[in-house]
């Protein structure tokens, strides 16, 4: 047979990995017919609403249900008297707490969920809300954590013995009531000694303001019981919609294989919608009660006030250096504020995520970390908000710390950098603090960056700058912004990773159609990410079938193989790496298929492009397409008919994306008006699948940063209200705001991931953070600026300028 | 309970006609009474845009209007501009520039589009980002949104440059 394409004509077809393919979500996206959950209507489904507190600390003396069940449509409210005989008024958090579901006795912070209104539809739910009498009686509030740990108000009177001991906690030994653990790694005293020996030593305080992801779709549910068949089904916007119908077995007694939990298209993730919410228990309470199907949806008050808070890192550093600038040691010390119950999203091992990775892209060897977590009068979350567990505070501290250190050495930045790279030819690198870094290449993509923005020409111009602002000449500074990040993610390795005690593994499970089509279901959820773009690339390489004729599944548990969902940038690292994989073992099966129908010894074929070939006889071969056929009508002696494979990827280790990044920005030092005049953002993500989604999330990753550098914060008055609770307080970026943004890249593909691939979509929040506030911090650095607190909004930069004298 | 209101309106071209609380909101009957569920609800308080909808040749947000002011509206939603087999340029250019991500704010978005393109056929860029700014989009940090319109722009321009 005469071949009609060409080669190259062959794999264009295929769409495979490396091609800009345009996304198959789209068509029904742009035309209004994407299925969100709140998009879902049962018959008969009932609206569950909550009465929330008003007080962000207080005891609730009775709650009176009478006048609201009144309420024409409203069917029941919940409280936790009616939860407690199901023991389902309390529930276990991720991160090995115990949260309230509804207050039980007491409310720790403004917002908190004290009953659940369950009515025929959502203005019912409100006016039954509106009658719900709940008496409180307010107790002092707390909203510093270093404030908890001395203080004598107890917040969590439920993790305190009867004598007045505190009893260790899930992550060890407790030292104050409000203590939740203490977490270190490194070494201490070798760390100390470095420091009191070294040249120089630079000290610095940093707060990483609380933030919260915000996803334009808030958190919510429908949950479904029937009683007749016992099933319970659960739609919701979950991350994880595996590990959810496991927590709501284990929780609810209900055995796992009557649970079928579905995550819908999403609206966004970005960690908010990781955590299992008191919402989602008193759904499928309410519906268990009922016998009806009840949605609950957060408001966008609800959203930021209550479920998933991101960063609130108090952290203090000191790193050392030769008067060369040769980094000797770093000591991080982190008091985190994680509300009143400790919900954080970490693998259960890491309490405080991968924060050990703050030794950042540098050769650092000696370094410690200790992390204190406390309880406070906020609400609980602490998710990561687009990034790998804590890594973006790990990365903000430790381009903090560079910057600092420069100033300390009167030093240049980008030499101070260049010069504490690790080098290529050191990776595999254990770094200081445990991580094995498993590839990069920072030089050069460092060397790449700088070039491309004329980093020379950018210094003389801002050098200029100064004196025409010194001279009167102009009232406008310039800063540069430089960061270089590693980041660490695709948790995770199920020897240290799991989330209650879930290995972090994930899964791919592929069925091949008789003529030559195929549907993948994955243990991962989009969120805007493009997984059925993406993974059916994957595939479409790996085994050589068209992209186009590949479908990719979701977020059905009674479907879908298990998998812990998609956050920290794991989807590509763990499912892609499965997808490859289980594409592999097709690929296997279908080679002794075509050796068969070839008449030739099985390793006497090679796999190519789209088919299987006789080595040495071009001429003869198989395609995909008729080994799939083949495969469901030959008997073929030895071998099962059809063409499925599933595998199950446990990762061997992390993987470390990294960037280079640089931000120019113009600042008016009268208005405190920062003005992005460029942004170059350089990823290396290892291999890439598909370059249009890259600078896609590139893009909404770098925009994410510039609202959490500029301007986005969860802040707190003394009493403990919330300030930001609706979008008018809470800065999300439009697109006045935001510049464009020059992407690159390099390719330093994962020695230990099938494809190579790394994962991208955190990366540039991750390192675009600190690019922002570096730029702004740079701006007044010849003006004595040292260091000051995020989010950097008009009034905060104002200020700076102001303290520095500019205003005179 | 107060009293219901007799409401007629035209969507996407089809008079529906019913009885409605005075207190509900535009969205609501969009999405739970009519089921045209292509708009969103992202904040209730007029920041976002996702529930953005035309109205009389404006664009409206529909989660801060009653829909007894709507009465007697001529409304188009998403699901108005185009379908599978009538495409809006728009729709087109948004999935050709990767102009959405989770797809959230994406009819919304669209929806403001056609009404900015009416308003400014060939914008520039500082006019795409100044007459979107009430659209808020977490995904994709606007550069291939605005990407996507321009290019919208210059398809529809061709188009009745041919035409006339």
């Amino acid at each position: 047979m005469k071949d009609e394409i060409t080669r190259d004509e062959r794999v264009d077809n295929l769409k495979g990995m490396g091609c800009s393919r345009k996304r198959v979500e789209d068509a029904r996206f742009t035309q209004g017919k994407g299925n969100y959950v709140d998009d879902i209507k049962l018959d008969g489904m009932l609206f569950g609403d909550f009465v929330r507190s008003p007080y962000a600390h207080a005891r609730i003396t009775s709650i009176n249900t009478e006048e609201a069940l009144k309420v024409p449509g409203v069917l029941a409210v919940l409280t936790a008297a009616d939860l407690e005989p199901l023991g389902l008024h309390w529930m276990p958090t991720l991160a090995g707490d115990k949260q309230m579901v509804l207050a039980d006795g007491k409310v720790l912070f403004q917002g908190q969920e004290v009953a659940f209104v369950v009515a025929e539809d959502r203005y019912a739910a409100a006016d039954g809300i509106e009658l719900v009498e709940v008496e409180y009686e307010e107790l002092p509030v707390i909203v510093d954590p270093f404030e908890a740990l001395q203080s004598d108000v107890v917040l969590r009177e439920d993790l305190v013995a009867e004598d007045g001991s505190v009893p260790d906690g899930a992550h060890g030994a407790r030292k104050h009531p409000n203590h939740i653990f203490t977490w270190e790694a490194g070494d201490k005293d070798p760390t100390d000694q470095v420091i009191a020996e070294a040249d120089v030593v630079a000290t610095e305080s940093m707060y990483y303001h609380r933030t919260h992801p915000c996803p334009l779709e808030t958190c919510g549910c429908v949950a479904s019981m029937d009683k007749v068949n016992g099933k319970l089904t659960l739609w919701g916007t979950f991350q994880a919609p595996h590990a959810i119908r496991t927590v709501v077995s284990l929780i609810s007694g209900i055995e796992e294989h009557n649970i079928r939990v579905i995550s819908p298209d999403i609206g966004g993730g970005f960690g908010n919608k990781v955590g299992a919410y008191p919402g989602y228990v008193c759904s499928v309470v309410a519906s268990i009660v009922t016998g009806k199907p009840v949605k609950w949806i957060e408001d966008r008050m609800d959203n930021l006030m209550t479920t998933a808070f991101a960063r609130d890192y108090h952290m203090t550093g000191k790193i050392a250096a030769t008067k060369e600038g040769k980094i000797t040691g770093l000591h991080c010390q982190v008091v985190a504020d994680h509300g009143g119950f400790d919900a954080c999203a970490d693998p259960t091992k890491f309490p405080a995520g991968f924060m050990n990775i703050c030794t950042g892209s540098y050769d650092i060897p000696t370094a410690y970390l200790e992390v204190d977590g406390v309880y406070t009068n906020k609400a609980p979350g602490g998710v990561s908000y687009r990034c790998s567990f804590r890594v973006t505070e790990a990365v903000y501290f430790i381009e903090r710390m560079i910057e600092v250190l420069a100033i300390e050495l009167n030093m240049d930045a980008a030499e101070l950098r260049r010069m504490n790279f690790i080098k290529k030819e050191q990776f595999p690198y254990k770094a200081a603090l445990g991580w094995e870094y498993d590839s990069g290449d920072y030089h050069t993509a460092w060397d790449k960056a700088l070039e491309t923005v004329d980093y020379a020409g950018l210094r003389a111009e801002q050098a200029q700058r100064v004196e025409d602002f010194k001279a009167g000449k102009t009232r406008s500074l310039m800063g540069i912004g430089l960061s270089f990040f590693t980041e660490i993610v695709g948790a995770g390795p199920v020897k240290n990773c799991d989330i209650l005690g879930l290995g972090m593994f994930d899964s791919c499970e592929i069925r091949i159609h008789p003529t030559g089509s195929a549907i993948a279901r994955l243990g991962t959820i989009s969120q805007g990410q493009g997984h059925a773009t993406t993974f059916a690339q994957i595939l479409a390489t790996e085994i050589g079938l068209p992209a186009d004729s590949i479908t990719i599944e979701e977020g059905d548990t009674d479907t879908a193989p298990y998998g812990l969902g998609t956050y920290g940038s794991r989807s590509t690292p763990v499912a892609g790496a499965a997808t490859a994989m289980a594409g592999r073992k097709i690929r296997a099966k279908a080679q002794m298929i075509a050796a068969y129908l070839l008449e030739v010894h099985d390793n006497d074929v090679e796999f190519d492009v789209d088919r299987f070939v006789v080595k040495g006889a071009p001429e003869r071969f198989k395609t995909m397409k008729e080994v799939a056929f083949a495969a469901y009508n030959q008997a073929i002696p030895g071998l099962e008919p059809g063409l499925e494979a599933v595998s199950y990827y446990d990762p061997p280790n992390m993987t470390y994306p990294f960037g280079a990044y640089v931000c120019v920005m113009d600042i008016d030092v009268d208005t405190g008006v920062p003005d992005i005049r460029r942004f170059y953002a350089l990823d290396d993500c290892g291999t890439r699948i598909n370059p249009m989604i890259i600078e896609g999330q590139v893009h909404g990753g770098l925009t994410e940063a510039l609202a959490v550098s500029l301007g986005q914060e969860i802040a707190y008055d003394d009493m403990g209200n919330v300030k930001t609770g609706t979008l008018m307080d809470f800065f999300l970026p439009t697109a006045w705001e935001v510049p464009n943004y020059e992407t690159d890249h390099t390719v330093t593909p994962s020695p230990h991931h099938p494809i190579g691939a790394k994962g991208v979509g955190e990366s540039p929040h991750v390192g675009g953070v600190p690019c922002f506030s570096n730029a702004v911090q740079d701006a007044f650095r010849p003006f004595g600026n040292r260091h000051t607190n995020m989010p950097h909004d008009h009034w905060r930069i104002w200020k700076t300028a102001n303290e520095l004298g500019l205003h005179e | 309970m107060p009293k219901k209101m007799h409401i007629t309106l035209t969507v996407n071209g089809k008079e529906e006609e019913f009885l409605a609380e005075p207190r509900e909101l535009l969205i609501y009957t969009l999405r739970e009474r009519l089921n045209i569920t292509g708009p969103h609800i992202g904040c209730e308080t007029s920041h976002c845009g996702a529930c953005t909808v035309t109205i009389g040749g404006k664009s409206v947000k529909s989660c801060t209007m009653f829909v007894a002011q709507a009465d007697g509206a001529d409304i188009t939603t998403i699901e108005g501009i185009g379908g599978p087999d009538n495409l809006h340029p728009l729709q087109e250019a948004f999935k050709e520039h990767h102009g959405l991500q989770c797809g959230y704010c994406t009819p919304g978005m669209i929806t403001r589009a056609t009404k900015l393109l009416e308003e400014i056929p060939n914008p520039t860029e500082e006019e795409i980002r100044f007459g979107m700014a009430g659209n808020l989009c977490r995904c994709t940090g606007y550069q291939n949104i605005v990407k996507s319109i321009q290019a919208a722009a210059a398809e529809m321009s061709a188009a009745k440059e041919a035409a006339e």
